[in-house]
């Protein structure tokens, strides 16, 4: 959950080692926005770095992780390098990586396309009118891509989506399924089973492994889901992007 | 060059050593369940240890060559044939233009590999020819797919490897991980505790149950989503614990115990629904001279590949071997 901590949480970061071949660098415990930028920003410091013997590196919502190959690079060397790396400037004021994007991808809210619309807004104590003018007008920044391919997670949304996830699982959302909990959006990129609630259908593809871009949304980027009327959905799915646009931000 | 699917079970797929470089997008590494098993195939055609191989689940299955194949099989325990003659497993044999081959269902492990020489050509696709099912990457195979092969290297039929022993459970060994802190007052009942390979599994990971209370992370902690690597032992909602494999998601929010050592992997995807299987802590120092050793073993494969020996009381054909030109010498089993 979000907490709009301005200064470093006690005790982090921390070095914790991920099996034999990963070291996991964490910023806090739990979501915030500055231990957000911190993992991104340490991350593209890593790569920065080419260290020999690092095999990739991804960031979670506030971790770096490194896989490398011990027998090449040993932990202790990695670890001092990486322990080098943390001191050498305040990761928690660091700015949001280059190239960003802001991306504006319509969304129908409710109707049969997404039948939990009315159950979500509830939970967040909102009309459904009064959900679909909050959603659909924020703009929210992909805080991690992960669980599946290109899949995004989107925060932070206001106060009043700090809902829970349901405690069943809904069998099956398709692809393109807007759905929130905890103050975040996750837009799938296949369908799934979800704990989430389905408040809004895109025909926005995510993955798209014949492309020389696959994964279409970057950490950092930004994302608008403007509400479209149903009757647009056929239009959006005939479209490549599903009707996305999105233009250069810094 | 190419073989044909006649028949095949469920989840019949290539697999080579996956697609690394993608997990900061959300997609893991997949590739072969055993990867042990693809080395092994690979020595015994002669291909690179990268070569994709089809990955057989329990079933087996019946193909046709449409050209003439060299073929091994390797990993779970699946009787072969050639046209109804018997082959051994972890032998290279010829498969003759318009011979059939059939593989039956598992005996003992769970995946199979199929190597054909030259190694199995369908498109790459980010880098790699491995399906991955989860991520809508490729597909499973069906009767009637024709799979390209490449140039065969050169090499010879009849040739053998010893297999690592790993189709029967055991001792698996982990490391203690990120997450293991919040499981401390648990571990020793853990390593105590003998689990069962359950029915749940597949090639995202496997469930083991045993008797007794399920574990659980102290403190009603509220642990955020956070990377996920094979061989993680995430504890579920209900305390059990599910070793996650290759096509495992790159995130999870379940709390993780400990971690697989990467060569007891195949082990572990080896291990058949009913298998029993024990998890024993060792030192990161322990975990990483077995990891150098797997290096070792892998690399000297190739070297390990020697001509079967058989007694000319099994060779149907043995009049149409030139004995005197001392090809066969009665020391097969010495060579390198």
């Amino acid at each position: 959950m979000i907490a709009d901590v301005t200064e470093k949480p006690t005790g982090f970061p921390t070095l914790r080692r991920m099996g034999v071949a990963g070291v996991l660098v964490s910023f806090g415990d739990h979501l915030s926005e500055p231990a957000n930028r911190a993992a991104l920003a340490f991350r593209a410091a890593i790569e920065a770095e080419g260290w020999d013997g690092v095999e990739e590196t991804s960031t979670s919502l506030v971790s770096a992780f490194v896989r490398f190959d011990p027998l090449h690079l040993p932990h202790a060397t990695l670890e001092s390098r990486l322990s080098d790396l943390l001191t050498s400037q305040d990761w928690y004021a660091a700015p949001l990586p280059e190239g960003r994007r802001l991306f504006r991808v319509p969304t129908v809210y409710g109707t049969d396309l997404a039948p939990q619309l009315a159950e979500a807004a509830a939970e967040a104590g909102l009309s459904v009118q009064d959900a679909i003018a909050s959603l659909s007008t924020v703009r929210v920044r992909v805080q991690t891509i992960g669980f599946a391919p290109g899949q995004p997670y989107l925060g932070p949304l206001p106060e009043a989506w700090d809902i829970p996830r349901q405690t069943a699982l809904t069998p099956r959302v398709p692809e393109g399924a807007l759905v929130v909990a905890i103050r975040q959006f996750v837009l799938f990129s296949v369908s799934t089973p979800t704990g989430w609630r389905h408040v809004g259908q895109t025909a926005f593809r995510l993955f798209r492994p014949e492309s020389d871009t696959p994964f279409l949304l970057r950490p950092g980027d930004e994302v608008i889901f403007p509400q479209v009327a149903p009757e647009e959905f056929q239009n959006m799915r005939n479209d490549a992007d599903g009707g996305a646009t999105w233009e250069a931000i810094g | 060059m190419s073989l044909t699917v006649l028949a095949c079970g469920p989840g019949t797929t290539v697999q080579d050593m996956g697609r690394p470089g993608a997990l900061e997008f959300g997609l893991s590494r997949g590739g072969a369940a055993d990867r042990l098993a693809l080395a092994e195939g690979a020595a015994l055609v002669g291909n690179p240890p990268d070569c994709a191989a089809l990955e057989l689940v329990l079933a087996g299955g019946r193909f046709r060559a449409e050209t003439d194949l060299r073929l091994a099989l390797t990993g779970a325990s699946m009787p072969l044939s050639v046209d109804g003659a018997a082959v051994p497993a972890y032998t290279s044999f010829a498969l003759r233009k318009g011979a059939v081959l059939d593989i039956g269902a598992a005996r003992a492990g769970v995946y199979g590999y199929l190597h054909v020489a030259g190694g199995i050509v369908t498109p790459e696709r980010l880098g790699s020819r491995s399906a991955h099912l989860p991520a809508g990457l490729g597909k499973a195979l069906a009767a009637g797919d024709t799979l390209p092969t490449g140039p065969a290297p050169n090499g010879d039929t009849d040739l053998t490897l010893t297999p690592e022993p790993r189709l029967s459970g055991g001792e698996i060994r982990v490391v203690e991980s990120a997450q293991s802190r919040h499981f401390a007052d648990q571990l020793d009942r853990f390593q105590a505790t003998e689990f069962t390979r359950d029915a749940h599994g597949n090639r995202m990971g496997v469930r083991m149950a045993s008797d007794g209370p399920g574990f659980a992370a102290q403190g009603g902690l509220r642990i955020l989503s956070e990377i996920v690597v094979p061989g993680d032992i995430q504890i579920t909602g209900d305390g059990t614990p599910f070793v996650l494999l290759a096509d495992c998601q790159t995130t999870g929010g379940y709390p993780r115990l400990a971690t697989v050592i990467p060569c007891d992997l195949p082990r572990i995807a080896q291990a058949a629904p009913g298998t029993k299987l024990r998890f024993r802590v060792v030192t990161l120092d322990d975990a990483l001279q077995a990891e150098a050793a797997f290096a070792r073993h892998l690399k000297a494969l190739p070297g390990q590949v020697a001509p079967r020996f058989r007694h000319p009381a099994d060779i149907p054909d043995l009049l149409g071997y030139h004995l005197i030109s001392g090809v066969i010498t009665g020391h097969e089993e010495e060579h390198e």
